[in-house]
């Protein structure tokens, strides 16, 4: 239930712009690995490289140290180990319980299976009341809780969280966060977080990495990377200094 | 062919429509939606121009689309053996052949106008390429049903094609439109109006359901 993560020399580009100039990146299996920077930094064109959602021109991607396989059963099966929760997710039309439930379905979940983890996920995120409910009626953090019941429902072993918790108020972060270490500690699976919140990356991470005009400045354990970073351009974003 | 010089049981002639109308909205639906999802996820070239003839068949003049579904299926044409010229079936394909562009196109446009998130997030959450275009299709649904009332609308309220292939044959091919044509041709304006508001009994009828299972698909 666990998945390592090496990406080397990754390089994308949306027409003359290039996006990610070159980005190595290791995460070791079970760890919460924390992508920092402002944004426009590349941080979500990263994941969506990760995610299969976008073609990176140059680089290579390894999942637990195999590439991407070009055939399509296969790449359905690495693709269903991956999870991602994007900042403004999209809700299908429908209740809370079948957003939750439509990853189980797509797998074959039935009956009794399929009722009792979309219950217990929701009830993870603190929303089993909102079961029934229509999607389209939920608050925004209801909404970002449902979106990550969907997303771990399925039990990936690498979940991507792209600034999942952004403008959301302290209490559904809390709620998130809590949720996010809960799945990491009780699975082993590894997350990668993408935020420009530090506090954030302090609260939750392993490993935290600086990411600035595409390529990573700088990764570390936590405590090493807020307190004594190498980089001044890391020093200068931890005080809040940088100038972008 | 028996041409009446009076419309006949106006039942009957009711039920005929509603028949020939609904099954080619059928047939044409069970063509065009898979047909038209299939084609409105993908931004290929090829799609776009089979697109662009998609709209200009939105325009095909019904009598042209009859009298080449007649020259098909006459005698002489290649399904002339199967005898389905003056039969309801006859006007079935022929209103199939009407209604099948435009719930395609409708459908190939609400699809690919589907936002970007729909697609990306069924992609990520594992749906493999049946599963996506199934999910989209669910979530273009409201987009879809447009399309189907259109094309019905189009089917029932047809004139030309029904009775270039039908022949209004009295107790046999007779349609509500074809008969209206017919009484106001013999001055029988009062079966005709009679035979009008039924057509819009039924349109209103068809579009009140469809409306609220529009309504029910946006919820």
């Amino acid at each position: 239930m666990t998945m390592s993560l090496d990406v080397a020399g990754l390089v994308k580009s949306f027409r003359e712009r290039e996006v990610l100039r070159g980005i190595d990146v290791r995460v070791a299996p079970g760890e919460i690995f924390a992508i920092v920077g402002p944004s426009g930094a590349g941080k979500t064109t990263l994941l969506r490289c990760i995610d299969f959602l976008l073609s990176p021109e140059a680089g290579d991607i390894r999942y637990d140290g195999q590439a991407a396989p070009s055939e399509p059963a296969p790449m359905i099966a690495l693709r269903r180990r991956i999870g991602m929760v994007a900042q403004n997710p999209y809700l299908f039309r429908g209740t809370a319980s079948y957003n939750v439930s439509f990853g189980l379905c797509i797998r074959d979940v039935e009956g009794g299976e399929l009722e009792t983890r979309t219950m217990e996920a929701l009830t993870g995120v603190g929303l089993a009341g909102v079961a029934g409910t229509r999607a389209s009626v939920l608050s925004a953090g209801e909404a970002q809780r449902v979106a990550f019941a969907r997303a771990v429902v399925v039990r990936p072993d690498l979940l991507l969280l792209d600034e999942y918790t952004a403008n959301l108020d302290p209490a559904n972060v809390n709620i998130l966060e809590s949720a996010v270490r809960e799945y990491n500690r009780s699975t082993g699976a590894t997350v990668v977080l993408v935020t420009h919140n530090m506090f954030q990356a302090k609260r939750l991470a392993t490993r935290v990495a600086l990411l600035l005009e595409g390529r990573i400045v700088e990764a570390g354990p936590v405590r090493e990377f807020f307190e004594s970073p190498r980089d001044p351009r890391t020093l200068a974003f931890v005080r809040g200094e940088y100038a972008f | 062919m028996g041409v009446s010089p009076v419309s006949g049981d106006i039942l009957h002639i009711t039920a005929l429509s509603l028949l020939v109308s609904g099954t080619s909205t059928l047939v044409a639906t069970l063509i065009a939606v898979p047909i038209g999802t299939f084609l409105g996820l993908r931004e290929v070239g090829s799609a776009r121009l089979l697109r662009n003839i998609l709209f200009t068949l939105y325009g095909l003049p019904p009598v042209l689309a009859g009298l080449l579904v007649f020259l098909v299926l006459s005698r002489a044409g290649p399904l002339g053996p199967l005898g389905l010229l003056y039969t309801p079936l006859g006007m079935v394909i022929a209103q199939v052949v009407i209604t099948t562009p435009i719930i395609l196109g409708i459908t190939m446009s609400v699809v690919s106008t589907v936002e970007r998130r729909v697609k990306d997030t069924a992609f990520v959450l594992g749906a493999d390429r049946y599963q996506l275009s199934i999910t989209v299709l669910r979530e273009a649904a409201a987009g879809v049903l447009t399309a189907i009332m259109v094309g019905f609308g189009r089917a029932i309220s047809e004139v030309g094609a029904v009775f270039i292939v039908g022949g209004h044959i009295e107790g046999q091919t007779q349609v509500l439109t074809t008969t209206i044509i017919i009484d106001v041709a013999q001055a029988e304006y009062s079966h005709a109006l009679t035979l009008g508001v039924i057509l819009l009994v039924i349109a209103a009828a068809i579009y009140s359901l469809l409306y609220r299972l529009q309504e029910k698909t946006l919820a």
